[in-house]
């Protein structure tokens, strides 16, 4: 059997700060009631933590939970938990009505590393990228796409983007990160956390 | 270009991550009504120079729909609110009534 | 001539010399220079000639605002015209050409323009090119191309790179003099995040140059020292970005604020982004922009070497250039001594400053007098000279011209007063108001631009207040020199006839002048708006900055309206032309547009992919192979896919899953069709109508389980359906239990068709195909070569067809596996039109072709797609209206040329007699039409007035190629009406 090939094949590029595809995740859509304990509980049974703020990323001892919207979460697992983890939030969740899909193969995943990541993801989305601390999960526009960006560290940048534009984010990325290209604006500016 | 509060994620947003979904409040108008209501739900619309109510979706964020009023002309903006109500907040209509006295859009405003 | 100072020159660096070319020729010039004060200093003035009459024209401004100098700089693909040269910084090497002259700048032939002025009044080309109507292509076209435009464009793609960079702040203060220095400070101080950006290359504005010779200190410091302080105070706080060769360019609603950065214009070729277009959302706009002066309008007043003389100043003290050996000084106000001082300092003779004030007094004035230059009172001048100043003749201000005196000098610095810079205020509604005294507008702080909370976005600070001087301004509670009243000089004499008024030039750049303006006043053009578009006054490449004042009150002069009465045109963004690469951003290339690509796009690229957009979904519109026509590409594809063995990549088609305990309901009102008795495991085709009826989209949709729904969507319906969806769900039936999902990009599809499909897909095992197991219009989940995947059993090729959904990083496999598996039976990927071919053989509609927005199911025959059962659905209560049900409404039906050619696409069935244009009558339309390689003729569907009622009938369909189709109206199912193909 050959390998699973995803979006990017493990492409990377190294300008002023390295982009590169990001290590593969299972992930899994969870649609439902936030607020319940029914919910809460098999989260925490699932990947170790409790249901992240709105624009927030939390993470377990099983992975990461990125809040998308009011009543959907984005599970990130190891690659080949994901199944498991699925079945096991099914059965916790049983006739609530919830949606749990796994969608391991829906979007590209893009990482940034280096001193220049919040500048760099600047030039193509709107967000105050100065101020992003790790931990806040935003979706928003990436040029012309829409994706999600969130901060592990302060040099390391995460990017989630629907699969088919995971090349087009890729070098729009890339491209804003050539050298040459910095701006030097967000250095020593930081707004009070 | 216009910045939005969504109600949702609470997130502020760029126009560019929205969606403009035009007039907000309308009630439809489905089978069996008559032809003046199905035309007025379709196709009427207000087009004020003043305070507006809007429909407008966090397309680029957390893909909720929500509410805006906001004045036309001077792009203030007098609140966000969830599209999952049939009229706007009683503090959205206090507010526009406090920077626009006299104001009116369709049933609401200011009663003279 | 113009010539460099032996001393002097605070920008440049002398030491270090740069080489340049202008028109070809070697000059050189150093370290810090302007283009534009490099040439002067190597005696050349004469920069450009104007738009209209050629008029040979050297820089006014010292800056941003220049009417005049606009020159191309750079080479080949690097090349960019209308830069002008009083701002674009010298660097080594660089190339410069003037414009709009043949064959040199000193001898142009179009000059002879300027001879005709008379023949060339305001709104010539309105009076002129109006008739005859023959004349317009062939005549009046070819003549205003040939005029039109100014410099040349750039040879080939742009070879520099440029971005945008996004900023948000609480306050973004433009201009670096020392009121937005100031400003910055304050709100620093209080914590605020602070953006401070200077158009310039240094710090400090007008002020250095000026304290300087008036010889005050700045809080008890020199005025650069002051400036050094507090950069370096505002350098180091972390809330603060500071940014010089950064200029303000638009405001717009809610605190956004575009910037212009100039990164490597002074350095062509660098390997970094040549503009970066700054996007910044602010709280609040500070615009400390300053104030630009006033140019006066008087005879002549467009020779090269009359300046402005803040301008003169600048040259001098800046870049230790003087335009003349003599230079005369005409002033209205107490500014212009600055210059007189300026050039007396530095060693250039001023016979004489021509005040129009019957009397000055004053500190400025004293000192003029004092170091022996001599002030006559009262007066104005007339410029005489070709392409240089050679003279002025002075006047009495209020007489009729009659010269009075003569002075001989190479220049002239002129003052008209002050202007505060009201662009950034005014771009998002700030209001304006007029200041008589001072004579300008200036911004009403009353009335400011409002952001999202209905408070004031911007404020105004400084000069661009209206503030003019420090004392005025209050920045540091210092007091500079006092200055004595000016006085308006909107016409210079007052008296002046026609002869005189037609040589004073209020937009040097569009070759509008006093008379100009006045004629279009007369001609009743009264409104500043009108009058602006008839004589061109402020709208060439620097809009007006200049010019504006001058021209609206000339207006008002002649309308006999006071001046805010008449009022300014409209400021728009941006403030100074910007680069189409700085707006483009990183959009170019391979990234101006995301391109979607599927699981198995790299394959298809590799084997001969003829590429389709379909939305921004890139899919090969056939495979060819070496040697093949598009042509016999497609119909090798049809035939094998019909005879043998076909694969199709649909991995773009939308699919959607929808679940709840509500979702049953939902799908009942989304869809035409009665979804929710759809049992599970079974599949069902449905369409989808808007509120207005209309067909949006069609597909395949599958029942998972109870409460959960499959839908396939078009290519280029997922977004829009999915979003469809949520936006009935969120905003009219929030009370309903059901969650979607666009998982359209977690699964590759491909669609195995053909004879022989079952057996490939037998081949490769895993799960049971068979009739049996699984009957047309059934789905499963189970493996497919070892990969988990759902098949469905559906058909849009009238063949034996499975489509395979594999989780979308396996797609790539499966898709290789087919291939190999299908090797026996010749398998043949096809593209999207051998998929069109097959569907329209089969009569199958495609959404974009039989729909477009205005069509009905009805329309289409598709009465049987429409649930009668059901109460309501979206699209229902639009269907009933009179117009959708009136049977008058073209009606789908097939249609066959009776030559067996190809009926042109989208070409209309003509009918008896013409409408009230004059044109045919139509009794209606092609929607589809293919050659069918399986019937060796061609086929075609179309909307036709009672069509299924007129079988046999044979339409004409004129074509553009001026042929008329003849096609009979036929069954629209060409091909296996009975299904018996995909049933097996």
């Amino acid at each position: 059997m050959s390998e699973p090939m995803t979006a990017l094949q493990g492409d990377s590029f190294a300008g002023y700060v390295t982009v590169s595809e990001d290590e593969p995740r299972g992930m899994i859509q969870l649609r439902g009631d936030l607020d319940s304990s029914s919910l809460r509980d098999a989260l925490q049974a699932a990947i170790g933590c409790g249901v992240p703020d709105p624009l927030a990323i939390a993470t377990g001892d099983r992975g990461a939970v990125a809040w998308m919207s009011p009543d959907e979460l984005l599970l990130l697992t190891s690659p080949d938990a994901a199944a498991g983890t699925l079945s096991q939030l099914s059965e916790a969740l049983g006739d609530a009505h919830h949606l749990a899909l796994d969608v391991s193969d829906m979007r590209a995943a893009i990482r940034l590393e280096g001193a220049g990541v919040r500048e760099v993801l600047a030039k193509v989305t709107p967000i105050d990228m100065a101020t992003m601390t790790p931990g806040t999960f935003r979706r928003t526009r990436l040029s012309q796409i829409p994706a999600a960006v969130w901060l592990s560290d302060e040099r390391t940048a995460h990017v989630l983007c629907f699969r088919s534009v995971g090349r087009y984010a890729f070098d729009v990325l890339a491209i804003s990160s050539r050298k040459g290209g910095e701006v030097g604006a967000f250095q020593g500016f930081r707004a009070p956390h | 270009m216009l910045i939005l509060d969504c109600p949702y994620c609470g997130a502020t947003c760029d126009e560019t991550e929205l969606t403009a979904g035009g007039e907000a409040h309308l009630t439809r108008h489905g089978p069996g009504s008559e032809d003046v209501d199905f035309e007025t739900y379709l196709f009427m619309r207000e087009n004020p120079k003043g305070p507006h109510f809007e429909r407008w979706r966090h397309a680029a964020g957390c893909g909720k729909w929500f509410h805006a009023a906001r004045h036309t002309v001077t792009m203030q903006v007098f609140g966000t609110y969830p599209a999952q109500t049939v009229e706007p907040p009683q503090e959205i209509l206090d507010r526009i009534s406090e920077a626009h006295p006299g104001w009116s859009w369709r049933s609401y405003g200011d009663r003279t | 001539m113009s010539h460099r100072l032996p001393t002097g020159g605070r920008r440049l660096t002398r030491s270090r010399r740069l080489n340049f070319t202008f028109d070809g020729k070697a000059r050189e010039g150093v370290q810090g220079d302007t283009l534009a004060s490099a040439l002067m200093a190597g005696g050349q003035v004469l920069m450009g000639r104007s738009f209209k009459y050629h008029r040979p024209r050297g820089p006014v401004s010292a800056g941003h605002e220049e009417p005049n100098a606009l020159v191309g700089i750079g080479q080949g693909s690097r090349f960019e015209p209308n830069q002008r040269a009083t701002a674009a910084v010298l660097h080594e090497g660089m190339t410069a050409v003037s414009q709009n002259r043949f064959p040199t700048l000193e001898n142009d032939i179009g000059a002879v323009n300027a001879k005709l002025s008379r023949f060339l009044p305001a709104g010539f080309y309105y009076k002129t090119f109006l008739w005859p109507a023959s004349f317009w292509k062939s005549v009046y076209e070819p003549f205003i191309r040939q005029s039109a435009g100014l410099g040349r464009p750039p040879e080939g793609e742009d070879a520099d790179r440029y971005e945008h960079f996004h900023f948000h702040c609480d306050v973004a203060v433009v201009g670096g003099g020392v009121a937005g220095i100031e400003a910055a400070l304050n709100a620093a101080r209080e914590g605020k995040r602070v953006l401070l950006m200077e158009q310039d290359r240094v710090w400090g504005g007008r002020t250095i140059t000026d304290a300087g010779i008036d010889g005050i200190e700045l809080g008890g410091q020199s005025p650069e020292a002051w400036v050094e302080d507090r950069i370096a105070e505002l350098a180091a706080m972390e809330n603060v970005t500071l940014r010089l060769n950064l200029q303000g360019s638009g405001v717009y609603d809610h605190g956004y604020l575009t910037a212009y950065e100039w990164v490597t214009d002074d350095r062509p070729g660098a390997d970094a982004p040549r503009h970066r277009l700054w996007r910044i959302r602010t709280g609040l706009i500070v615009t400390a922009t300053g104030a630009i002066e006033r140019p006066l309008p008087f005879a002549g007043n467009d020779i090269p070497g009359v300046m402005l003389a803040s301008a003169v100043r600048d040259y001098v003290c800046d870049y230790a250039v003087s335009p003349g050996k003599r230079v005369v000084v005409v002033t209205n106000n107490d500014d212009a001594y600055r210059t007189a001082l300026a050039l007396h300092g530095a060693g250039v003779e001023v016979p004489a400053v021509v005040d129009a004030r019957p009397e000055v007094k004053g500190p400025l004035a004293a000192r003029v007098r004092d170091a022996g230059i001599e002030i006559l009172t009262a007066s104005g001048i007339k410029a005489l000279g070709g392409k240089k100043v050679s003279e002025v003749k002075v006047c009495d201000i209020d007489g009729d011209g009659t010269p009075t005196r003569t002075l001989r000098c190479a220049a002239v610095a002129m003052s008209g007063g002050w202007s505060p810079v009201p662009h950034l205020w005014s771009h998002c509604g700030g209001k304006l108001l007029w200041d008589e005294e001072r004579a300008f507008f200036y911004p009403d702080p009353d009335r400011p631009p409002l952001g999202a909370d209905g408070k004031g976005m911007v404020a105004a600070v400084g000069a661009a207040a209206g503030d003019l001087t420090l004392s005025e301004s209050g920045v540091l509670g210092q007091v500079t020199l006092n200055e004595h009243a000016m006085r308006p000089v909107w016409i210079m004499p007052t008296g002046a006839g026609p002869e005189l008024r037609s040589k004073m030039f209020l937009d040097y750049q569009n070759d509008v002048k006093v008379s100009d303006v006045q004629l279009a006043a007369r001609e009743g053009f009264v409104s500043v708006e009108h009058a602006k578009r008839y004589t061109t006054l402020g709208m060439a490449t620097d809009q007006g900055k200049l010019s504006n004042i001058n021209g609206l009150a000339v207006l008002a002069g002649e309308v006999g309206s006071p001046i805010p009465q008449v009022g300014t045109t409209t400021f728009r963004p941006p403030y100074v032309p910007i680069s189409m690469g700085a707006i483009a951003g990183e959009a170019r290339g391979k990234i101006f547009q995301p391109l979607r690509r599927t699981p198995i796009h790299d394959w298809h690229e590799a084997n001969g992919a003829d590429w389709e957009p379909v939305g921004h979904w890139r899919r090969p519109y056939t495979y060819l192979k070496e040697g093949e026509d598009r042509e016999a590409a497609v119909n090798r594809e049809v035939k094998n896919a019909r005879e043998s063995l076909g694969l199709l990549d649909a991995s773009t088609l939308g699919k959607i899953i929808v679940k709840g305990p509500d979702a049953g309901r939902f799908m009942d009102l989304l869809y035409t069709n009665m979804m929710s008795t759809l049992k599970v495991g079974r599949c069902r085709y449905g369409l989808m109508c808007s509120e207005n009826g209309f067909l949006m989209d069609d597909g395949v949709v599958a029942r998972l389980s109870d409460d959960t729904f499959l839908c396939h969507t078009t290519t280029g319906g997922a977004d829009r359906i999915h979003a469809h969806m949520e936006e009935w769900l969120q905003t009219e039936w929030w009370d309903m239990k059901v969650y979607t999902s666009n998982v359209t990009e977690q699964w590759a599809q491909i669609a195995v068709v053909g004879p022989n499909a079952r057996k490939t897909l037998e081949k490769l095992g895993g799960m049971d195909v068979s009739k049996e197991a699984m009957a047309f219009m059934d789905w499963a989940d189970g493996q497919i070569a070892g990969i988990p995947a759902r098949v469905f059993r559906i058909s849009f090729s009238g063949e034996l067809s499975f489509e395979v959904a594999v989780p979308a990083n396996r797609g790539r496999e499966l898709w290789e596996k087919l291939l190999s598996a299908g090797e026996e039976f010749g398998v043949t990927p096809y593209g999207t039109e051998g998929l069109h071919v097959l569907r329209a053989e089969k009569g199958f509609i495609m959404i974009g072709d039989e729909s477009d927005g205005t069509v009905i199911p009805q329309d289409l025959n598709m009465q049987w797609a429409i649930s009668k059962k059901k109460e309501d659905f979206i699209g229902k209560r639009g269907q009933e209206r009179i117009h959708m049900t009136d049977p008058k409404r073209w009606t789908l039906v097939g249609l066959q040329t009776l030559d067996g050619g190809k009926l042109p696409d989208g070409a209309y069935a003509v009918a008896e007699g013409t409408n009230a244009n004059g044109q045919r009558n139509t009794q209606g339309r092609v929607t589809s039409t293919y050659h069918s390689p399986t019937l060796g003729h061609g086929i075609a569907m179309g909307l036709v007035l009672n069509g299924p009622d007129r079988m046999g009938e044979v339409l004409e369909f004129p074509g553009t190629d001026g042929r008329v189709y003849k096609a009979r109206i036929v069954d629209p199912v060409f091909y296996d009406k009975e299904g018996t193909k995909q049933d097996v």
